[in-house]
């Protein structure tokens, strides 16, 4: 536990900032990252009634772009992206022909004819070549560009996130509704603005240019002092992804998993006439899913985590993908595959825990869903 | 924080308090910064046999599970039930936490323990 990261580890350019705020450092998919700075359960709790600040430069960003490039994003993700405008964003996966998961991402509409993806850190080196081969497949010759390097994103998170960050900047943020994006100022310095978050809280998600992170990352910090706002880390980024029912890559779907074992008809474009892993799609919503994700929340005094077996009737039935206590419900809660027989709420479930059974039961998701304003 | 000069240590981070024949045992300071928020303790019953060096129970923070071993072999005579309502305590007052009272089946395993010095020493290392 105490091991020092290894000097392969990347460090965004935040990294200096993390130590002087005397953040605990761990190893994330690649990257040297930090889990936590006053404790998960305080930053948490401050994300759902004031505010905090992540750093999630890690995360990855592909831009397509050029004639065909909506046809590239459309062949190789499941939302239908047609339907967004310019400064529109949409949640979807990247299928395989399967229709299982090459990974979750968001698809940022920059100009009609300009995509960007923002994909996960621990993917980004099977998904560059992988988005690169499909979007070439069916457009030959569409430019596709890493630019995770040159992008940092901060993510400001909270009721109190607006009033914060209208301090800094002349974006008229209020105007940016849910899943769109703005360009502008903020802190002097010219970025993207998205309403977006994975906290199941308002928010927003700020790209910049990464040598001028520290500058933004600074005056957010400075400016959301008086409203309670602290830095956060990704202890809380998975409790509240968790609270909040969001999926996470590499636990609740992954490659064997397809877009609806995983619950997430929402984000398929059901009348776009082709793209990779359709007719998987379209065969599991006409005749049904094998194994389904659901939440359940524990009976028994104990926490279901990743990995552990799932029971009915005693025998084993699936398998939980997620599974923490979540400071703000104060409920040991979770995710799990099992068979769409056993995925109405109210079905009782058993976790082995270490070798011990514990009692659970399927609840719906989302657990925690934010209180709207107005 | 400093490590109190009347306790002993073992490598696994868990303190006793020996008092006699018998030992109070909790996990210190160091142990409980690198969990994290502690939710669950679960711990052995009253009268079960502990032998130093093997889990005697599991620690939960939010972000993990860690195994507790015994620093010392013997009887559980007590255990600290007031840690189910506030497992809290752990990361506030780790040193005064404790979690089981252990009745000493040998009293040579104290001298396997380390004092202050000697388990400030490893933590620096």
């Amino acid at each position: 536990m105490t091991d020092a990261a290894p000097a392969s580890l990347k460090k965004t350019s935040l990294h200096a900032a993390h130590a002087a705020l005397g953040a605990r450092m761990v190893p994330y998919a690649g990257w040297e990252m930090p889990v936590e700075y006053s404790g998960i359960s305080a930053e948490h709790i401050a994300v759902r009634t004031a505010a905090g600040l992540f750093d999630v430069s890690h995360m990855g960003e592909v831009e397509i772009a050029g004639a065909g490039a909506l046809d590239a994003v459309q062949h190789l993700s499941s939302n239908d992206a047609s339907k967004l405008q310019v400064g529109q964003i949409q949640y979807s996966a990247l299928t395989t022909p399967e229709g299982t998961f090459v990974d979750d991402l968001l698809v940022y509409r920059f100009g009609p004819s300009h995509y960007l993806l923002v994909i996960n850190a621990g993917n980004i080196d099977k998904d560059v070549p992988w988005i690169t081969a499909r979007a070439q497949e069916k457009v030959p010759g569409i430019a596709v560009v890493n630019s995770s390097d040159r992008y940092a994103l901060i993510a400001l998170q909270g009721p109190r996130a607006q009033e914060i960050l209208q301090t800094l900047t002349a974006i008229d943020l209020p105007a940016i509704k849910y899943y769109w994006f703005a360009h502008g100022e903020i802190a002097g310095v010219r970025g993207t603005v998205s309403r977006t978050g994975y906290t199941g809280e308002d928010g927003f998600e700020i790209m910049v240019p990464a040598a001028m992170a520290t500058k933004v990352w600074d005056a957010i910090l400075a400016a959301g002092k008086p409203h309670g706002l602290i830095p956060a880390g990704l202890g809380a980024r998975d409790t509240l992804r968790l609270e909040a029912s969001m999926r996470l890559y590499g636990n609740d779907m992954d490659e064997t998993a397809t877009v609806m074992e995983a619950d997430l008809g929402w984000i398929v474009g059901w009348k776009k006439d082709a793209f990779l892993g359709r007719d998987v799609l379209h065969a599991q919503k006409a005749a049904g899913v094998d194994k389904k994700l659901v939440g359940f929340e524990m009976l028994d005094r104990a926490i279901a985590r990743h990995g552990h077996p799932v029971f009915h009737g005693g025998k084993q039935v699936g398998v939980v993908t997620s599974g923490t206590q979540t400071p703000y419900l104060k409920k040991a809660l979770g995710m799990a595959y099992v068979p769409p027989a056993l995925s109405a709420p109210g079905t009782e479930l058993e976790m082995d825990i270490r070798g011990r059974r514990a009692k659970a039961v399927v609840v719906p998701m989302p657990f925690y869903k934010r209180e709207k304003k107005g | 924080m400093s490590y109190p000069t009347d306790l002993k240590y073992t490598k696994d981070h868990e303190w006793i308090r020996l008092d006699g024949g018998t030992g109070t045992v909790g996990i210190t300071d160091f142990a409980q910064q690198q969990l994290g928020d502690v939710v669950y303790v679960e711990l052995p019953e009253v009268g079960t046999q502990l032998t130093a060096g093997k889990v005697f129970g599991t620690i939960e923070s939010v972000k993990a599970v860690s195994e507790l071993y015994a620093p010392v072999s013997g009887e559980v005579l007590e255990v600290n039930t007031g840690l189910k309502d506030h497992p809290d305590n752990v990361n506030s007052k780790p040193h005064e936490s404790w979690m089981v009272k252990v009745k000493l089946a040998n009293a040579g395993d104290a001298a396997d323990l380390l004092d202050a010095t000697a388990y400030e020493a490893l933590l620096a290392k």
